[in-house]
Formats: C-alpha cells, structure tokens, sequence
C-alpha cells in the first residue's frame, strides 16, 4: 500500500506500542491510594512530564483528554463559559474560516445556543489569517471578546499560521487565544511557554505515533475553562475520566521522540514532499498548489485538479492502492466541499476537485514514484467522467 | 471473464446480495451507494427509502462484509432535476409519472453508468429482480417481485452494460441467502412508494410545490358536479378523495385537464381504454417496429404490477398505437406501455393519450 494520509493517521511507534502494552499488563487505576493505584499515578504523571517537555509546558500545564476533539470542545466551550461567566459582556468568540471542525463547530454551537456571537476572521488566498484582521477584530470592542482560537498549521492546505504575532495581539488586549496544534507538533517547534498570548493549546497522540483516544489541552497558569465533562475531577477538576495510563504512556514516548526527532524529521519530509509536488506538477502540468508554496507542514502536498471531481480521483488512486484523502465528507458520506478552500477564494467546483497526500514516517521516495505513474491516468479519466456530468 | 462491475447498493437486502454474487463470479466489484438527497433528512426517515443516513450505513457495511471497495456517489443534483422535478412537471402537466422508472433510466442507468464507463468500469450491478438472457431483459422468476416494467425503458445500450443477478430467484431466497451470508439486511423491510416523498403525502408533496388551485369537477357532458383543490392530486382511475356528496353511482377521475384545471369524471364503464397512443418507443428486445413492418402481436404491461394484456402495435411517425385486445381499465398518460414477448421485453413507450371504448351498454 502506498499510504499518502499521514495526517489522517499515522502508524503507531514501536517504542509507544511497547510502552502500552508493558502499562496495560499492570493493574491500577492513577486515582486510587494503594500500591497500585501509585503506579498508575507515576506513569500518568512521567507521561505528564514528558509531553510538557516536548511541547515547552509545564507539566501542570497539561490536561489530559481522549484526543483533540475533546480538548478543542474543552478550550472553545470551556474557556468562553469561564470568561462569559466572569463578565457577561464576553459574548464574542473569534475563529478563523479554517479551523477544524473540533473548533468551528463548538463555537457555532455556543452561537446557536449559548448567545454567544461567532466571528469567523478572513483568510488570505494561501489560507492564512492576517494578524492585523485579527487586531482590528479585537480593537473594535475588546471588552466584549471572549476568546480567539485560531489553528497552528491547517490540517486540510497544511498553511502555517503566524501564531506568535496573533497571539501578540491577543495578549495586547489580555484576551485568552486557543491554538489547535494537532498538525503541528512533531512537524513544527511548538513551544508553549514562548507565546505569552496562548493560553490554551490542543494536541494529539495518534497524529504523532502514538494511540488513537489521547490528547492533551495546555492550559497557561490561571486558565481556568469550564469543564465540559462533570465527575470525578480527575484532571485539576476541568476534566473528569479515569485516566488511561497505557494510552498516556504511549503518547508520551511518541511525543517525546517528536520532539528529538523533529528537525531531521521535518527536513526529509520537507524534501519528499518537494519531490511528490514536482511529481505531480510533471504528470498533470495544470494542477494546483494550494496553501502557502513554503510556510506549510513539511508533510503536506494539496492540490486542486481542474476538471475533476476529487472523489473519482481517490477512488481510481484507491483501485491502485493509493491511500489519500478529499477533506470533509458528510455523515451520509457524500463528498463536501471544503470550508478551507472556500474560506481561501476557491469556488465549489475547485474545492470539490481536490486531493491532500501527506507525508510521514515510513514515506518513501517509492511511494512518490508510485503516485507519479498513477495521477496523470487518474486525472485523465476523473476529467472524462466529470465532462459526462450535466452539473 | 472478469468484468469491472460497479454495485449501486442502496443499504437494502437486494442490492447488497446482487453485488455478493457479482463478487463470488469472480468479478472485480466495486460498492457505489447512490446520496440522493442533498440534505438525507429531508427525504424519508427510517430504514425503508433510498437515502437516509442508515441506509449509506447498512450499504457500507454490506461491502464490509462481502470484502469489496464502498463509496458514495453524490447524485443529488441529478436526482433532483431528472426525477424529482420532472416528477412534480408531469403532475402539473395532468400526467402520471413513475419516478422508479425515471430514476433508473436517468441516474442509474444514465448518470452512474456514464460516470462508471468513464471511470473505467464495464457494468452497473443492480438488485432488481430481473434477468437478461439474450440481451433482452426478462422477468424474474419470482412474478410477484418482478421489476421488468421500471426497467422497460432502458436502451440495448444500457442493458449491455447492466448487470442483474437476482433475476433467476425469489425475494425469500435472497433473504435466506442474505443471512447466510451474515448481511446483517437480511430483515430489512422492503422498500415501497417514492422514496423521496417521506410521509408517503404524494398529494401534499405536490400542493407544496404546485400550489393547490381549486378548480371544476366535471361530469363527461361538462356539467359541474363539484370542487377540487388541485388538480394534480389526482390520477386517472383514482374514486378516493373526489367526496361529491350523494352521487348516485360511483365516479373515477377520467381525465384531468391541466390548463383549465378541470378534473373529469364519470362511471367506471367510461375508463374503458381500448387504444394507447405510445410516445417515444424504445426498443431493446427486437429491432424498432417500422410503419412498414405492419401489426406486431404481443403483450403490454401498462403499470407497475399492473394486468398484461394482448395487444397489436403499429408504428407511424412519432410514436406507437397500441391496440388492446380487451379494454383495460385506469390508464394514465405519463405512465409507460411495456411490451413483452412472453417474459421478454420488447421496448416500451410512454402513454401518451387513450382512447375510449365503447362503453358495454351502447356497444351491445
């Protein structure tokens, strides 16, 4: 199999297998006061430690959660409950148009139901927030903000954000900014503690070579969400759930390799990807890169192919053995098109006829050349197919 | 030979058994579920249509089972415009559509299969109850589920590129056969009615899209017997829902007369149809009835599960006329003739306009 969807998942680490399955040969629950209870408790808290480590946090910084999804739910939902609730006037929440699903639709959801009001900040045509836009958002009623979540790196264009200036405008008017950074670690240097803006960051294990069921929210001292799950207050009482320590573990060796590994890591992806753009770029001359051509993931190639449609494409990639993905699909399974190609100025047509291969561990410049032999007939019968369409 | 066949799997017990079989003949299948609504809520809820979010579920998880590729295939576009608009036009037009048939001579056997050659396939597997022999479509063995008449539109071309495996047995078969297999479909109940018009409301469906416009209730010497609130809420041969007080016999819809929406009825004697003007002959099963070649004797099917009848055609320009050998009764313009040669489809056409029979009283 030629698998180009890394960032939909990526293979487990051995080193991160090894520590579950040695943690899930133990007996203990971390919350317990016993002897094995005690156990528990040190591999959560050395994971703890570790993952702070890798991503510039104190380890009280990190809040353990079952994956991203749940810890952008908790920073967006949590924080604005917090923050409204200290100052009613605080109804405003500002995203930018290409974040995630796990942020945007929390923070529609509060708009819908909890009175807040959503402010989706313009992205350029490389899908990057303008830090002035995000300025100017604040400076027109600072006192009435909420908070800002705006994403590291894209996960769908792989365009970098210019985090460090956006969160120097947060912290200009001492609102909270969120950071979904799920895509970012292990590819970019993340270091929490060196924006003072961020007060609240999302990342995850399974994007890395850990599991699938763990993530982290970083909380800056003094962030304080509101839980979104209630009970045993498992997680400095902001998030309740027995803690799954074979899961911490494995999340904590992938983190902590990311983190050592990163430039060297970051660098061959880098190439290969240059390579697979070229590549693709030799077999079908008019497809497009989208997202910034440098300031990406190193991992990440998206290209919009004119005249197809991206769901034949992937289907006729598929047939080959060709893994990669066309971005949103809804629950019926019916292709969407997507919100970060139109947020970035494509039509639907454009945004329907696109394709993300990303790059991991494991890539090899094999699987480049397989790609290479592969597009240029796929594009050639994807266009053949959609010119049948009276659409 | 090893063809590259694309299953349309609806999520139900049929299609997911057809493309098992297609897959345990050596074929290479692919699993294709067909979205049809843009929005799958709006269109009929529970696991008994055609594009509900469960279904796409059982679909993906009847390939799963069978071990074969799935995706969907968004057709709502296509869907909307050749079957449900036309539809909702052949209503307003005081004709009678069937959309099954439409659906499968426009998206299934139109838009998926174009889609699906180009792509690289060489058939479009369905789970209708039909087979093929020869080229020709015939029905199933299992008359009672029969589904020849919605597929008597289709072309040669499209047949040579279809594919129907459950044509040589009956639905309990396939049921068995499903859980044998361990396609968790196997009880799914079977589908029924327009898969679109989820409360199955045909008339309420039409008066949101049509608007409901009262208009006369005639007899057939043009007196006024009463009120309608819409035309298009009826059919031809329909007696339900005319509610014309203290009639002194019982009185059908005869006809219905779109632009001076007028709806005429009369006695069940005057729905008697001898002839059948038929627009737009397809033939698949022999080669096109030319004017020259004089009267062709055989059968017609004139609705689904509908009476066949014996019947001579001839060709002139435009179209067929269809001779029936006895009268039938409720013939609705819109609706398609199906004609067959024993069990085989001979080509069909849409009914266009009818002719009366001379009613038993004054023929005597």
């Amino acid at each position: 199999m030629v698998y180009l969807d890394h960032a939909a998942t990526t293979a487990v680490r051995p080193e991160a297998l090894a520590a579950m399955t040695e943690e899930y040969g133990r007996l203990g629950n971390a919350s317990a006061l016993h002897g094995a209870g005690r156990a528990a408790r040190r591999a959560v808290e050395e994971a703890r430690e570790d993952i702070a480590g890798a991503l510039g946090a104190s380890p009280n910084e990190v809040v353990f959660t079952a994956g991203g999804t749940e810890a952008d739910n908790l920073a967006v939902k949590g924080l604005y409950w917090a923050r409204s609730a200290a100052d009613p006037r605080r109804r405003r929440v500002l995203v930018s148009a290409v974040e995630h699903h796990a942020v945007l639709d929390p923070a529609h959801w509060l708009g819908g139901r909890q009175g807040a009001v959503v402010e989706e900040l313009p992205v350029d045509g490389r899908g990057a927030v303008r830090p002035e836009d995000l300025r100017a958002a604040i400076a027109r009623d600072p006192g009435d903000v909420a908070l800002v979540s705006v994403m590291w790196a894209n996960n769908e264009v792989g365009t970098v954000q210019p985090v460090a200036e956006l969160a120097e405008a947060a912290a200009e008017f001492g609102v909270p900014m969120h950071t979904d950074a799920v895509q970012a670690v292990g590819a970019l240097e993340v270091d929490f503690s060196a924006h003072a803006g961020l007060a609240a960051l999302t990342a995850s294990a399974h994007k890395i070579g850990g599991p699938v069921g763990a993530g982290a929210l970083l909380l800056a001292r003094g962030v304080d969400p509101e839980p979104v799950l209630h009970g045993g207050g498992q997680e400095r009482d902001v998030r309740s759930g027995t803690l799954a320590a074979p899961l911490l573990r494995g999340f904590a060796e992938a983190a902590r390799l990311a983190a050592a590994e990163r430039d060297e890591h970051a660098g061959r992806l880098a190439r290969l990807r240059d390579e697979l753009v070229r590549t693709v770029h030799k077999a079908v001359p008019d497809a497009v890169l989208n997202g910034d051509p440098r300031d990406r993931l190193p991992g990440n190639a998206h290209f919009s192919f004119p005249g197809c449609e991206g769901d034949a494409l992937l289907m006729l990639l598929d047939a080959q053995g060709i893994a990669c993905s066309t971005g949103s699909a809804c629950t019926a399974g019916v292709a969407r098109p997507s919100h970060v190609l139109l947020a970035m100025g494509a039509d639907t047509d454009t945004a329907l006829g696109s394709l993300r291969f990303s790059l991991g561990r494991g890539s090899t410049e094999a699987d480049v050349e397989a790609l290479g032999a592969a597009i240029g007939p796929a594009v050639e019968r994807a266009r053949a197919a959609r010119g049948k369409r009276r659409r | 030979m090893t063809l590259r066949v694309l299953a349309a799997m609806s999520g139900g017990v049929d299609s997911a058994v057809a493309a098992a079989r297609a897959a345990e003949a050596g074929h290479e299948v692919t699993g294709v579920h067909l979205a049809l609504s843009k929005n799958p809520k709006s269109y009929r809820t529970g696991a008994r249509g055609c594009c509900t979010v469960e279904d796409s579920r059982d679909a993906r998880r009847a390939a799963d089972v069978i071990g074969i590729p799935f995706y969907v295939w968004d057709m709502a576009e296509e869907f909307d415009r050749d079957v449900v608009q036309d539809f909702v036009a052949e209503y307003a037009a005081g004709r009678t559509p069937n959309p099954c048939l439409r659906c499968n001579e426009k998206i299934k056997f139109e838009a998926v299969l174009d889609r699906a050659v180009a792509l690289g396939f060489d058939a479009v597997c369905t789970g209708h109850h039909v087979r093929k022999a020869g080229g020709r479509l015939v029905r199933s063995v299992d008359e009672g589920k029969d589904q020849s008449y919605v597929l008597g539109v289709l072309t040669r071309e499209q047949l040579e590129h279809a594919m129907f495996p459950l044509g040589d047995c009956t639905k309990e078969e396939v049921r068995a056969e499903a859980a044998r297999r361990g396609l968790a479909v196997a009880d799914k109940p079977d589908s029924h009615d327009i898969c679109f018009i989820a409360d199955g409301d045909t008339a309420g469906f039409l008066n949101d899209r049509l608007g409901g416009s009262p208009g006369p209730i005639k007899d057939e010497s043009g007196n006024v017997v009463g009120e309608h609130q819409g035309a298009h809420a009826f059919t031809v041969g329909q007696r339900k829902g005319l509610d014309l007080g203290g009639a002194p016999e019982r009185r059908y819809v005869l006809s219905i007369e779109p632009v001076e929406n007028t709806v005429t009825v009369g006695p069940r004697s005057s729905l008697r149809v001898a002839a059948i003007r038929g627009d737009r002959p397809v033939w698949s099963g022999r080669a096109a009835l030319s004017p020259e070649e004089g009267e062709l004797a055989c059968t017609v099917q004139l609705r689904a599960h509908g009476e066949v009848y014996g019947c001579t055609v001839r060709a002139h320009e435009g179209g067929l006329r269809i001779v029936l050998d006895e009268p039938a009764a409720g013939v609705a313009p819109g609706q398609t003739a199906v004609l067959y040669d024993g069990a085989a489809v001979l080509g069909s056409a849409t009914i266009g306009a009818t002719e009366a029979a001379p009613s038993p009283a004054t023929a005597g």
